[in-house]
């Protein structure tokens, strides 16, 4: 994903010069591309998001379109009150970039894991939230990003996902994605967890029960109508992200209450309690139940045959 | 703009004046602050600031940024006489509904950015002026500190940055009146020796005392500094400067005036009515 940000990133700002890349002294063998091509327009603030962030809204009050780029909590954690004060509140063009979000910095231990920033940044006043789903989304979110007058967040996964569309999806902000049809149930998923939403999709098939994959790569704004949609077809949802309370499952439990709709809800997100030892983002999904196999088995439950 | 018949002097009176009433009529904070920038604001807002009331976002203005945001009052103040927005406003101040609110708001005509939580200022008058900088432009950004605010570790960041990147369209000036919000500056976390941690990191340094108008002029009418530096302006000042019985206290970072205390205090700065 990383990759089809940066390339998206060099296309957009060949065509508009007021587009910035500020990063907080990371984004190696990643940023190079733009940093050579764009010098002028590139920035290395150090390792100091607090600096990286207000001076991207000083930026931003200049005239520039600024994405600031660190990893996983780096750019939205540290410097959460620059974003919420001198970013959200004037409303300015900063596209903050998490790249790694969730567990993907797996064996790098809580401090690298992603897991609360789609909560808090959701709540902010003006804010855009995005989590793609795969490289073809995150390629529409970073050129949608683009055109927003306002503030944006983008979680990024890491390196190596695969793409599930197979070509261009038909991207619209705050807009749910049609992956796959079915009948039985709606696996809803947000960010990188779309593979896992796929293969669980397979899996239930197996067992005779028709589920159709939604990707959610808008948190804010958020898609009602679809909500609307699956309130009058499958009326049972299974929301799946890699993230901790108050994200994708939170909005859709908000959604039924405040819309009433006629919907059964299962959340699969992680625990609150931090993740305290080693492994790769596949093993730490497992420890908080969301292999594919856990996810499946607890759908069961609601097809007693 | 200042017409050159009203004089700094005249000015810097007129908003203590202003703040004073403002603070009075709404039993509001923080005149300690107010008073004890009064004469920089004066100065500036005499014609150091290249602005333009009439066409507040001019893309080459000058950049003022009050990062001490709680401020407020004596920059609505100085906006309003200078043209921004009509001075009757200013009776407002903190009332229902007014956009004249407790900490500088940028929904107000002149006023760049909104702050209140102090170590914001300097980094978003950084990034303008690196803005400026690659836009081959020409204009300046003047941010205005706290010393208690010098406590808010994220101010190094920017403090380190503008050097490396030679931002000298960039001026911090510090309002340096020895009382922050709980204590003194010595008690609470000395800042000592200000100056040379300010050129140890890059900058360019003048001390001047904060309320000496020509000494004022002329060390901002001389940005930058040096050439390739950014300037700081460490403004020695009197919290509460100008009224006997607040100068130097601690207690009228929170009090404001009553009837009494307000008509004692207009007398003392030569206010007549
Ligand atoms: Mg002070």
């Amino acid at each position: 994903m990383r990759t089809r940000f940066i390339e998206t990133l060099c296309r957009l700002a060949a065509q508009d010069e007021r587009i910035w890349l500020v990063c907080g002294d990371l984004g190696y063998s990643v940023l190079e591309v733009f940093r050579d091509r764009f010098p002028n327009r590139y920035l290395n603030a150090g390792v100091a998001e607090q600096n990286m962030t207000t001076m991207a809204a000083g930026l931003a009050h200049s005239g520039k379109i600024v994405y600031t780029y660190s990893i996983a909590n780096f750019p939205v954690m540290r410097c959460l009150e620059q974003i919420r004060n001198d970013v959200c509140y004037h409303n300015l063009p900063v596209k903050v970039v998490a790249v790694g979000g969730g567990l993907a910095y797996g064996t790098q231990g809580y401090s690298h894991h992603g897991v609360e920033d789609l909560a808090v940044t959701r709540v902010l006043p003006n804010m855009t939230v995005f989590a793609p789903g795969d490289p073809w989304e995150a390629e529409c979110v970073t050129e949608a990003a683009a055109n927003i007058p306002g503030p944006c967040y983008i979680r990024l996964g890491k390196a190596g996902e695969p793409n599930v569309h197979n070509c261009r999806p038909n991207f619209e902000i705050g807009k749910i994605l049609t992956v796959k049809n079915g009948t039985d149930i709606t696996l809803l998923s947000t960010g990188g967890m779309l593979v896992t939403a796929l293969t669980c999709a397979s899996l239930l098939e197996d067992k005779g029960i028709s589920a159709q994959v939604l990707s959610s790569p808008s948190l804010q704004p958020f898609d009602i109508d679809s909500m609307h949609n699956i309130g009058m077809s499958t009326k049972h949802i299974a929301t799946l992200e890699e993230h901790a309370e108050g994200g994708l499952a939170t909005i859709v439990a908000e959604q039924i209450a405040f819309e009433n709709l006629d919907i059964k809800l299962i959340p699969f997100r992680l625990q609150r309690n931090p993740t305290t030892v080693a492994g790769s983002q596949e093993h730490l999904r497992s420890l908080h139940s969301l292999s594919p196999e856990r996810i499946v088995s607890r759908i069961y439950k609601w097809f007693p045959e | 703009m200042i017409t050159d018949s009203v004089t700094t002097h005249n000015l810097a009176r007129t908003l203590r004046e202003h703040a004073l009433r403002m603070v009075h009529a709404v039993n509001a904070s923080h005149i300690g602050t107010c008073l004890s920038m009064a004469d920089i604001i004066a100065v500036l807002y005499s014609g150091v600031l290249h602005l333009n009331p009439a066409d507040p976002t001019l893309p080459d203005r000058d950049r003022l940024i009050l990062s001490k945001g709680h401020g407020a009052a004596i920059l609505y103040a100085a906006l309003a006489e200078t043209g921004f927005f009509p001075v009757d406003e200013l009776n407002t101040y903190c009332r229902e509904n007014s956009r004249l609110m407790g900490h500088i708001s940028h929904h107000v005509p002149g006023v760049e950015v909104s702050t209140g939580s102090l170590g914001h200022g300097l980094s978003f008058g950084t990034g303008m002026a690196l803005a400026c900088k690659r836009d081959n432009s020409n204009w300046r950004v003047f941010v205005i500190l706290s010393d208690g605010e010098l406590d808010e570790g994220s101010n190094w960041e920017p403090i380190l940055f503008a050097p490396h990147h030679q931002l000298d369209n960039l001026v911090a000036i510090v309002d340096y009146n020895k009382i922050q919000s709980f204590g003194t500056v010595e008690e609470v976390l000395s800042l000592e020796p200000l100056r040379a941690k300010w050129e140890a990191f890059g900058w360019e340094v003048r001390e001047v005392d904060g309320h000496d108008h020509a000494a004022l002029t002329e060390s901002l009418s001389s940005i930058p500094f040096k050439t390739g530096k950014p300037s700081v302006l460490i403004a020695h000042t009197v919290k509460g400067k100008g009224v006997s019985y607040m100068e130097n206290s601690l207690a009228w970072h929170y009090r404001s005036p009553n009837d009494e205390l307000l008509t004692q205090a207009l007398d003392e700065l030569g206010c007549g009515e």
